[in-house]
Order: C-alpha cells, then structure tokens, then sequence
C-alpha cells in the first residue's frame, strides 16, 4: 500500500524519467549502439509500467476490468516478444497522456473550484462585552454576532445589527454591482463587503447558508450523470471485458501475438469514458459563473429539448412590485401631487406607497403641505383636508360616491388607463379632479426581446399563467407579445395547464418564483425558479437563476442546447477514433504504439472541445438591455 | 450517525470512485458512500461507536488517495 501511495505520488517524475530514457533510446540508435538503444528502452519499458500495472491490479480486486488493465497486458506482451521499444513508447504516451487529461480536466473543473474557494475561512465573533475573537467559520453557531470590516467576506448567512456598507453580492447573485445594506437588512454568506463596518448576527452558518447550498447543489451536479453517461457507462463495463475476449478471439484464430496485443491498444475506450462527463462539467461550471445553477446533465439534456415555456406573471414576467405608470394631471401645478402625497404618505397601501414613490423620483417637494383629519373609507380611498382644501383621493366608486363629476376627457383617460390593466387612483379638490394616477406591475426590462430571442433557440411557445384577473393579464400579454395568457388561476389550475401542455406532447419548462407555484415547478419537464433564491425553489426546481434576470434564462437555454450538441460531437469524435484505428490496423499501418498515440490525441481532443464549452456565451444577451426595453 | 465529508486531491480516473466506495461500504459501521468525482470529495455517514472517522480517512489513504481535509459533524 505505501509503495503505491509512493508510486502514485511520483508518476510525473516516473513519466519524465521514461521520456529522458526514450531520448537516450534513440540516440543510440542514431549512433548505431544496439546495446543502449535496447537497454534503454527496456530499463523505460519496465519504470513506466510499473504504475500501470499497480492501478490495473488495485482496480481488480474490485472486481473491475480497467484500462491500465488492457495496456497492462499489450505491453507485458509486447514486452515478451522482444518489441521493447513499442512497449516503452506506449506506456510513456499512456502516462504522458494521463498527466495532460489531469491538467486540461483541472481547467473545465476551474469554475467549480473557484466557486468553492470562495468559502468564507474565518470570522470574528463578537462577545457580549464587545470584544472580538477570531476564529474558524466552523465554530460560528446561530444566534452569534460577528464583525465584518471593509474588503471582508461575511462569513454567515445573517442579519445586519449594527453599521451598513456597500456588498458585492455576486457569489449569490452573478451580478457585481455594489448594494447598499443596513441595519435590518439579510447578508449572505459568501458576499463580500466593499466599504463600511457590520455586526451581523448568524442566522444560518456553514453548509446551511445560501452560499453553501449553492456550493453542494453544484457539486453534485457535476456528478449527476445524464442519460448519455448513463448509458455509456454501462457501455463501459461491458466494453472493455469485450476488447479483452475479442483479442484473445484474434490471437487464438490468427496465431498472431502482436495483432493481439495490438487489438488491447486500440480497443481501449478513453474518448468515449471522458467525452460526455466532461462536456457537462464544463456547461455545468459555465453556468455557475454566470448566475445559472443547472442540477445536472439530466436537465441539461431535457431542458434542450423544451420547447414551451410557461411563465407564472408575478415576479417573473413583472416585478411584482407596483409603480405609477400614468399620470394626468388637471391641474397643471403638481400641486394635486403634492398634496396626494402627503396624504397618503400615512398609509402603508400598496398604491399609496406607489404614488409616495413616484413623487420621489420625480423630486416632488410635499414637506410643507399641512395635512389634517386623514380618514380612510374602505374599499374607496382617503378623505382628508390639506391646506384647507377637501381632498378626496381613491377610487371612482368613491367619486360617485362623493358626487364628483368627471368630465369625458377624464372618463376618457380614466377607461384608457383601465384598458391597459392598470389600477386607478383618482385625486379630487373641493369636488374637482384634478389628476388620475395610473398604477400597475412593472414589467421586467427587456422581457418583450428576451422572449424573442429564445424563439430564435428553439422555444416554439409561451405561455403566462396568473392569478390576476384577465384584463391586467391581457394588458401585460401585449406589451411582452406571449403567445398564450390564462388568467384568475388558482395554483391548482396553473399545474393543470402544465400537465395538459405535455400531454399535448410538449416538454415544458415552467418558470416560477417559487412563491405559491411549487406545484407547477416541481409538474413540469423542467422547473426554473427565478428569484433571489427562496430556499424552496431552490430545492424543488432543476434550473436555478440566482438574479432572476431574463438575460440568465436565455443563457441557461443556450447553454444547455450548445452542452448537448458538444456532448454528441465528444461521442461522435471517439466513436470515429475507434472505426478509423481498426480501419488502420486492417489496413496494416497502426500499430501498437501509433495506436495509442491517436487514442491519447483523441483524448485531448474531446477534452478542448468541451473547453469551449466554458466561455460559452449567449450572443444576443450581449446586447444593451437599456436600449432593448426603449419602446415598452 | 455522523457525517464526515473527506476532501481529496483531484480525482483522474472515474474508476478511482468505485474502489473509494467499495472500500469505505466494506467497513462496518459504515453507510451511505457518496464519492463526488468532479469535486474530489467523499461523504458518507457512519457510526462513531463502530468505528472512528480517523480510521475513514485512513482506508481512503491507504488506496492511494490524498486526504486534504476532513469535516466531521
């Protein structure tokens, strides 16, 4: 056992001596020595299978037919018959190529590690007399404070109690702009403070943290094989016992050893093993770099062959968060806004805290409006005095209520703003209006181009489902162009949706925020949750995109249809490199150590071509999203 | 039952994981072998009262794997 950790250790030294010793080989062939032309590839021959043989023996007693073990065999044999200088070549070439293997598979498993090695290491626990102790983040229990200085890495999932700061979140999120936190505010593990001081207290610690999630659904994902893999593994354990019979079969019915022997050489499956892993290592790492958790070669393979996209509205196609998107003013003095503001400045209504919104973007000044004997009618709207006037703020059933009238120019706007979907919020003086405010879900940014862009990768339909009621529905339909809308459905409806389109023979991805649709997530082919990772819908989708942008979605699609294709090419490549190594041995010019050369060329080949997979990026989400939405 | 999560060197060859598993199952008080090869990692569950997590990462040492790290919880 000490011997093969000591042999394990030093194959690169062991490669490089069989290289030097090869060198030495020809030189004395070039000076016509015999002798050190023969010694030095036998003294190469031996060194160099040494490793081999050890892995051939110790996968054997696991009862499993290795590679080592077919090159074992070619080469004692080769050994035998006096070929020394084939079987020093083919061993040094199977070791040579393994050390490349090592480098270049390190390279598409970069990304992974680089995410790993983002881990936070240590934090500084604050005690209950305000002193700090550093220690291991292993030791951080919940319920700890711990202190977080500028260029820190905050080392748990928590709470911000003291102090704020800018955080780079993009070890979460994939997006690394600064934002700003305070008191009050969740930090995740993982981020990194930019400027300011913290004192977070630990709400989650280690592998349960966000970022630790994140790490271990990665990991696994790598691991978790697709349908290609499967198969070729099982491919595998059969397939190399089968070379071993086959050049029994040749040596037996020929007579001839070293067409045997040549047969275990090329008979050895290496592209065909590496080609399909390491094509979704690589697709996987790609998209944790970019914001795109994909669970795996399964779903890569699926989510490539979706074809419809079902959207829940809420949070997904819309922000979920309400703001003014209309504003007619009567009064042309923004005074009504003023004084709208102060009024509902006191309420905590979603449509109140739009409007108080919207005058703050637009730096309307309302401090100095006095505002007295604010009432709220419900279902209607505020009844209030504001620098003596009567306002009225609310609804129409409230106007009507109230006897004000609107003139046809107002009714006019007001049915216009309806018509669009949105809710309205009217503002009246003393029995006059004087400014309709219209309120509605924003829509994300770009979606109408995101849409059309995954047309162009192979989405043939979209379709949104909501819970709203069917003309806000509509409204945002035809501002985005989707192509099918079902409205005012229950969570139970929207699964049925998804289980009538695969029915119709459709593979569905259904994407979600998680809130209230895991049932649909978890139905469909394939369960995308965007949002900023509710722990829900991180556990039960198959894609995850950690900032919720379109241009993630797109990404993730692209991806997993390039993955696929690059998986197909890598099988493609090594299946060729078998037929055209047998067309060359019956032809009569491969040989046992040419063989091995093109079988380690292939090798590499696969692996590169899978490299290319890990800069992979979608070409339309290249575009500036700012100039896509102009026009929405 | 604890869980210990061993860290290794890079894994080569995707055979290495089925001697790590079959080695680690073979020890009693021992359950539920996960040999992450992508991520050079092992994770398995095991009866601290059978055996201890010392002897876990020496089997795994003693096939020819680097032990980098062991969590233990």
């Amino acid at each position: 056992m000490k011997f093969q950790r000591y042999i394990n250790q030093h194959t690169n030294q062991i490669t490089l001596i069989t290289a030097v010793l090869i060198g030495v080989g020809l030189l004395g062939k070039v000076v016509d020595s015999d002798m050190i032309y023969t010694v030095s590839f036998i003294a190469a021959s031996i060194i160099s299978a040494v490793p081999i043989v050890l892995r051939a023996v110790s996968a054997l007693r696991f009862k499993t037919i290795s590679i080592e073990l077919l090159v074992s065999i070619a080469v004692i044999g080769a050994f035998i018959i006096g070929e020394y200088n084939e079987s020093a070549i083919v061993t040094f070439l199977f070791l040579f190529g393994t050390f490349l293997e090592d480098k270049t598979l390190a390279k598409t498993r970069h990304s992974i590690k680089d995410l790993t090695e983002m881990a936070p290491t240590t934090a500084m626990i604050v005690d209950d007399d305000g002193n700090t102790e550093e220690t291991d983040v292993d030791f951080v229990d919940v319920d700890d404070v711990v202190l977080v200085k500028a260029g820190g890495q905050i080392p748990v999932d928590g709470e911000i109690v003291d102090g704020s700061g800018h955080i780079n979140e993009a070890s979460i999120t994939g997006e690394s702009k600064l934002v700003t936190k305070g008191t009050g505010n969740q930090v995740f593990s993982g981020t990194i403070l930019d400027n300011g001081t913290l004192k977070v207290r630990a709400t989650k610690v280690g592998d349960d943290t966000t970022f630790g999630k994140i790490v271990e659904l990665v990991e696994d994902a790598q691991d978790t094989k697709s349908p290609a893999e499967k198969f070729i593994d099982k491919f595998a354990t059969y397939y190399t016992p089968a070379v071993l019979i086959i050049a029994l079969i040749v040596g037996l019915v020929t007579k001839d050893f070293r067409l045997a022997i040549t047969v275990l050489v090329l008979g050895c499956p290496g592209a065909l093993v590496i080609g399909a892993p390491v094509s979704n290592v690589a697709g996987i790492g790609n998209g944790a770099k970019n914001g795109v958790l994909i669970k795996g070669g399964e779903v890569m393979n699926t989510f490539a062959n979706v074809d419809t996209l079902v959207f829940d509205k809420t949070g997904t196609l819309t922000e979920g968060k309400t703001a003014v998107t209309q504003f007619k003013d009567y009064s042309r003095d923004q005074l009504a806004l003023q004084i709208a503001t102060a009024v509902e400045k006191q309420s905590d209504h979603p449509l109140a805290q739009a409007v108080v919104k919207f005058s703050g973007d637009h730096h309307i000044p309302f401090e100095d409006v006095q505002v007295a004997d604010a009432d709220t009618v419900k279902g209607r709207g505020v009844k209030a005095t504001a620098n003596g006037k009567n306002v009225l703020i609310g609804n129409l059933r409230m106007m009507n209520d109230e006897n004000v009238d609107l003139t046809s120019e107002q009714r006019q706007d007001l049915e216009n703003i309806q018509g669009e979907g949105s809710s309205t919020v009217i503002v009246a003086f003393d029995g006059q209006i004087q400014a309709i405010l219209g309120i509605s879900d924003v829509i994300r940014q770009g979606v109408k181009q995101s849409l059309a862009t995954l047309k162009s990768l192979g989405i043939k339909k979209t379709v949104m489902l909501t819970g709203d009621n069917l003309q806000t529905a509509n409204a945002v339909a035809e501002q985005i162009g989707i192509d099918e809308v079902h409205a005012e459905l229950l969570p139970e409806q929207k699964v049925e949706y998804v289980k009538q389109f695969q029915q119709e023979g459709h593979k569905v991805a259904f994407v979600g925020d998680g809130i209230n649709d895991s049932p649909s997530l978890v139905t469909a082919d394939i369960g995308i949750a965007m949002g900023s990772g509710t722990d829900v819908a991180v556990e039960t989708s198959d894609v995850v995109l950690m900032s919720s942008g379109f241009n993630e979605l797109i990404h993730a699609y692209g991806l997993s249809k390039k993955t696929v294709i690059n998986t197909k090419e890598n099988i493609f490549i090594a299946i060729a490199t078998v037929v055209a190594l047998l067309i060359g041995l019956i032809l009569g010019f491969i040989y046992m150590a040419s063989g091995m050369f093109v079988h380690e060329a292939s090798i590499l080949v696969v692996i590169f071509n899978a490299m290319r997979l890990i800069n992979y990026q979608p070409k339309a989400a290249k575009l500036d999203p700012d100039q896509l939405s102009v026009g929405e | 039952m604890s869980k210990a999560i061993l860290q290794l060197d890079a894994l080569s060859c995707p055979s290495c994981m089925q001697k790590i598993k079959g080695a680690l199952e073979k020890q009693d008080g021992v359950e539920n072998v996960k040999v992450l090869f992508n991520a050079a990692k092992v994770k398995t569950d095991f009866d601290g009262d059978k055996i201890s997590a010392d002897k876990l990462s020496d089997t795994v040492t003693d096939l020819g794997y680097e032990v980098q790290s062991m969590k233990v919880k």
